[in-house]
Formats: C-alpha cells, sequence, structure tokens
C-alpha cells in the first residue's frame, strides 16, 4: 500500500511535468509573435517620430537611400501587389482546376504521379526560383516582348505563381474531397453531368476552404522574398506595366539590410516600418481569411 | 593509484596545452597575431587580394577584411575597432577631426585608381560623348530626360532605358558626386543592381541602353559595349588606363586609398602587411582590374609609411582627376 502512494505521488508529479513541458512549447509561438510585434513597434515608433504616418502611407516617392529623401511607401506596396496580382493570376486557376482534376477526374495512375510532383515543386527552395527566373524566364520574356526589361515584374510573377500553386492545389484538394460523396451522387442520380457536378456542387460546397486557400497562397506571394528580390529589380516606382523593374517591400529590406546603413539612422528604421507594414498586410489577409471561412463554413454531418 | 594518473595525464595535457597558441608569436617563430581590415567595398577586391596572397607568405597572421562601406569603415577605425580602413574617398574633415579627439592618427596612403565607364549599346551610332552637364541634366533627381532627344536635339525621340549600380555601390555615390555635385543625390526610376555582370549583360542587350559602372568591368567586356567619351572641360576624353592613371579622365576618376592607424603600425604584422601591400600593388591591383598608380606614387607612398608621415594630404580638396603625385609631393 505505502508503494502504491509513492508510485501515484511520482506519476502525478510526472504527469505535471509532461503537461507544464508541452505548455511551454505551445506558448514558444505566441512568445515568439510577441517579441516580433514588440521589436517592430519599438522602432517603427522611433522612425514614426522623425517621418508622420500620412506622408509614409500615403506618399508616392519612396527614396529613403537617396537625396533628396522620400518616405512614401506606395511604390512598395505597389509593387508587391503587382507580383501578387500576377502569380495569383496563375497560380488560382490552374491550382483549382488541378484540383478538381485530380479529384474528380483523374485515374489513380495519374494522381499517383502528379501529386508528388507538386509536392517536389513546393519543395524547391526560394532562391533556386528566383535564380530560375533571371536566367530562363526573363530571357524568354525579352525574345518574345522587346520592351521586356532586364528586371521586370513578370517574371517575378510567374515563378511565384508557380510556386504557390502547389500549395493552392493540395489545398483545394483537400477541401474538395471533405465534400461528403452523397452530394455528388444524389447529383448524378438526378441526372447532372461530371462537369456540373464539379462546378455546380463540389466547388461551391467547399467554397470555404477553396477560398481559403486563394488567402493562404496569396499570404504566401505577399511575404515572398527571394525570388523577387532576383527578377524584380530595385527600382520603387507606380506602375501597372509587368515589363518593368520595380520593388517590393520584401525586396527592399534585403536590400537596406544587406547594405552598410548605419543602424540606428532613419534609413535603418525604414527596415521596421516597412516590415510592420508588411507585417499588417498579411495580418489583414488573415483575418479576412477567417471572416470568409467562418460564413462560407459547411457543416458535413 | 588511479588518482596519481590522473594527476600525471592532467599535469601533461596542461603542458602541452599551454604551449601552444598564444600571443604574437607563431610556432615557426615568424609573424603571428591578427590584422583587422574594414571600409570600402570598392577597394575590398584589392585588399583581399592582397590578403590572400600575403597569408601565403606569413601562415601564422590573420587578415580579416570586412565591407562595411567607407563611412561605416571609418567609424569602427575611429574607434580603434580595425588597423587599416579600406576607402573609396578621402577621409572627410569631421572624421579627420574625430580622430585628433580621440588621440588617433592615421597614415593615408593612395593604392589605386578607380574609373568609372559610362556606356551605351555597341552598335550605338549617335552617341559618342557627353558634357559632364549632359551627364547631370540625365542623372539629376527629378530629370526630365525620358528620350534621347531630351539629351541632345537632334538625336532620335526613343527611350532612354537608364542602368546603374544601387544605393549601397561606392561607385554610385562617386559617380553622383562627380555628376550631381553631392553622393547619392540622383533621380529614382533607374534600373538598380548590384552585380555589375547584370549592368554588362543589360547595356549590351538593349539597344537603347545608357549605363555606368567601374572601369574595370568596362575593360573585361569591351567588345561588348561602347565606352562614351566624357568631356570634363578640357574636350572629350575615351578612359583608359593611361588616361584614367594621368588624370586626364575627369572627372570620372579618382584614388582610393587606405588608412593605417599610426598606433597599429607598429605591430610587427601589421607593418609587414602594409609593406607588402605597396610593394604588390602595381600587380594586384592591374590582376583585379583596377588601375595602378604610376610607380612613382607607389614610391612615394612607401616613403610615406616608413617615415610614418600622419594626417591627410588630400582633406579638403578634391579628388576627382587629381594627380596624386602633385598631392603627395606637395607634403601634409
Amino acid at each position: 500500500m505505502h508503494f502504491g502512494l509513492a508510485g501515484a505521488a511520482r506519476r502525478r508529479w510526472k504527469e505535471g511535468a509532461i503537461q507544464s513541458a508541452l505548455f511551454v512549447c505551445a506558448v514558444v509561438s505566441v512568445v515568439t509573435t510577441v517579441g516580433i510585434v514588440i521589436i517592430l513597434g519599438k522602432e517603427s515608433f522611433g522612425f514614426f517620430r522623425h517621418v508622420s504616418p500620412a506622408e509614409f502611407l500615403f506618399g508616392t516617392r519612396w527614396t529613403p537611400l537617396l537625396e533628396p529623401r522620400s518616405f512614401g511607401v506606395l511604390p512598395l506596396l505597389c509593387g508587391t501587389l503587382l507580383v501578387v496580382a500576377g502569380s495569383s493570376l496563375i497560380a488560382i486557376p490552374i491550382g483549382l482546376v488541378s484540383a478538381i482534376y485530380l479529384g474528380e477526374y483523374a485515374s489513380d495512375r495519374i494522381r499517383r504521379i502528379v501529386k508528388p510532383v507538386l509536392e517536389v515543386l513546393a519543395g524547391i527552395p526560394t532562391v533556386v526560383y528566383g535564380y530560375f527566373a533571371v536566367s530562363f524566364i526573363t530571357p524568354m520574356l525579352m525574345k518574345a516582348i522587346p520592351a521586356t526589361q532586364v528586371f521586370n515584374a513578370a517574371s517575378a510573377s510567374i515563378v511565384v505563381g508557380i510556386m504557390i500553386l502547389p500549395m493552392v492545389a493540395s489545398l483545394c484538394d483537400d477541401a474538395l474531397r471533405a465534400v461528403p460523396q452523397s452530394l455528388r451522387q444524389a447529383a448524378f442520380a438526378l441526372g447532372a453531368t461530371k462537369y456540373e457536378v464539379s462546378t455546380r456542387i463540389v466547388v461551391p460546397g467547399a467554397l470555404s476552404g477553396v477560398i481559403g486557400s486563394f488567402v493562404l497562397a496569396v499570404s504566401r506571394a505577399v511575404g515572398e522574398t527571394m525570388a523577387v528580390t532576383l527578377a524584380a529589380g530595385a527600382t520603387p516606382r507606380m506602375t501597372l506595366n509587368p515589363l518593368e523593374s520595380i520593388q517590393t517591400m520584401t525586396s527592399y529590406i534585403v536590400q537596406v539590410s544587406l547594405g552598410d546603413t548605419p543602424a540606428g539612422t532613419v534609413e535603418y528604421q525604414t527596415i521596421f516600418a516597412v516590415g510592420a507594414l508588411l507585417f499588417a498586410v498579411t495580418l489583414a489577409a488573415n483575418l479576412g481569411a477567417h471572416r470568409v471561412l467562418r460564413r462560407f463554413r459547411e457543416v458535413y454531418e | 593509484m588511479n588518482v596519481k594518473r590522473f594527476t600525471a595525464t592532467a599535469a601533461v595535457a596542461a603542458a602541452a596545452w599551454g604551449c601552444g597558441g598564444g600571443g604574437g608569436q607563431g610556432e615557426s617563430g615568424g609573424l603571428g597575431g591578427t590584422v583587422h581590415i574594414d571600409g570600402s567595398s570598392t577597394v575590398f577586391p584589392i585588399t583581399e587580394a592582397v590578403a590572400e596572397e600575403f597569408g601565403r607568405e606569413h601562415r601564422d597572421v590573420r587578415v580579416t577584411v570586412g565591407i562595411s562601406g567607407t563611412g561605416g569603415g571609418f567609424k569602427k577605425f575611429l574607434l580603434a575597432e580595425s588597423d587599416i580602413n579600406d576607402a573609396s574617398r578621402a577621409i572627410k574633415e569631421a572624421e579627420a577631426d574625430r580622430a585628433t579627439a580621440v588621440g588617433i592618427e592615421f597614415i593615408e596612403l593612395p593604392v589605386a585608381y578607380d574609373g568609372i565607364s559610362v556606356v551605351v549599346h555597341s552598335d550605338n551610332p549617335f552617341v559618342d560623348h557627353f558634357t559632364v552637364e549632359e551627364l547631370e541634366k540625365i542623372w539629376q533627381p527629378g530629370s526630365t530626360v525620358q528620350r534621347w532627344s531630351d539629351i541632345r536635339p537632334g538625336w532620335p525621340a526613343d527611350e532612354v532605358r537608364l542602368y546603374g549600380p544601387g544605393v549601397d555601390s561606392g561607385t554610385f555615390d562617386y559617380f553622383t558626386e562627380a555628376v550631381n555635385g553631392k553622393a547619392q543625390v540622383c533621380r529614382a526610376d533607374f534600373t538598380a543592381s548590384e552585380d555589375d555582370n547584370v549592368l554588362v549583360k543589360a547595356v549590351s542587350g538593349d539597344k537603347n541602353s545608357l549605363g555606368f559602372f567601374g572601369f574595370a568591368y568596362y575593360a573585361e567586356n569591351e567588345t561588348a559595349l561602347k565606352a562614351v567619351l566624357i568631356d570634363g572641360g578640357a574636350g572629350p576624353v575615351a578612359p583608359s588606363f593611361e588616361t584614367i592613371n594621368n588624370g586626364t579622365y575627369s572627372p570620372l576618376s579618382r584614388p582610393i586609398f587606405i588608412y593605417v592607424n599610426r598606433t597599429a603600425a607598429d605591430r610587427a604584422e601589421v607593418n609587414a602587411f602594409v609593406d607588402y601591400y605597396l610593394e604588390h600593388a602595381r600587380l594586384l591591383v592591374t590582376e583585379v582590374g583596377y588601375v595602378p598608380l604610376p610607380d612613382r606614387v607607389y614610391d612615394l607612398a612607401r616613403e610615406r609609411f616608413a617615415g610614418r608621415v600622419t594626417g591627410s594630404a588630400f582633406l579638403g580638396k578634391e579628388t576627382m582627376g587629381v594627380k596624386i603625385e602633385d598631392v603627395l609631393a606637395g607634403g601634409r
């Protein structure tokens, strides 16, 4: 009996220790996020003492490293959005359609080949994509359209699109598979064609997951750094022409942090201000995604 | 008995450990220690080449070369965190004053010439020379030059595509200072790249291109590019080893320097390194692709170092297109 009690106490202590350890692991992510937010906030606060937030958010000239200095971030935002729009145009339609094909139409054999290849595409390092864009896509574009510059947004968009394609495809695939077979069979029973079933029953039934995948892919494209740094250029400008060289928020951060800007100066603080803006944009996208997901969520019994 | 054996082993190990390593004397009995160098990314290739060759002869001396930029490097130099500062410009008044304030004396040594070539596509039929005023018109901030006809009436109305190094580049600082009067004053809408090879490729592939980069890159790709003659007031001059060397390719040629901490210079390894640098500069500078100084100037520099002559001969003076001999020989 003595034995039993001592064993129980030790077991309780062990269970308590394990619970604490797991809690600490879970809390690490929260602490890290809080830490990042604090650092971004602190340095951005320092930045906004020199530059008014209005000038930062609404100015159209971004020359923090050239004289005369201007701190209007819109060109960077414009560059990021241009690349995101271009890559979404590629990844979203193709990704969704691939998912529909793999889920509804493809034979097992084709599925077994295509799915792993998609995974491989997802695993390629982004710097390799950037180099691929510069050495393969850009020359091809320059031959096809002579007005293309040596750094251009189109090349970066194409490559980022290829990069986020697997994400869209596999998330849509999961979402589509969650739609119960009974719905499909009911539709077939009513005489619908496979095409009608896929587009009018399955996709709407998985809408929240599908849109969620789009938003996740867009978030990824917003934060994409290496590919755009290598391929899109370093010229901040407000333009919708994808054949020109632009600069995104992420590649600006790379440019300044790899350069010889002394710490503590306004130029250095722009890294954090732009980083905070990037964080805010991604956060807004994710929050928006949650909202949408909740609205369209279908609960299948 | 175990304790005795353990103590004996520990004693032997400690003795062996104490013998190795330690201080400025290497095991070969030759030079040892570390030489800390930082500063300009423009001068870096030369210093790095010298460090490599020097390291082959003196295996126990560690030479570290950083690239914090000329300004960043001076900051470290004035905190005595580096022994030598690579500089693509002469020391500024404020920096020299600070040196006096903190009691750091420096020895200023020119090591090479840096020239900038302005280039266009090799098939460009109408551009042969630019005046400095025209260059300023093209590159100033807020410039309205979009077409060739905006530069000089009579030229075609095709769009000019501008290429140049990015804002972190010493070449960029230097070009903007020479053309626009102040470093980093420049229009913002040109295609920038830190990688000069990318610029070469871009200019040689675009019929309407206009770019600038270090002379070394033009010299390596002469067949693919066309160098524009620059008229600095005395007629158009083409960039070449000779014209950069004798200062006639102006204002786009200038000397680059190393600054040696006077106290550090008394350390055997630093002394040996700087001597080696000046002795082999001509060869290594050419190998790296920069323009070497005339032999006379290297001799003057060696005398300057041997005599530990401190202070800057270039302070407050123009360094664009000057004849170094005159400045150095002119004394402090």
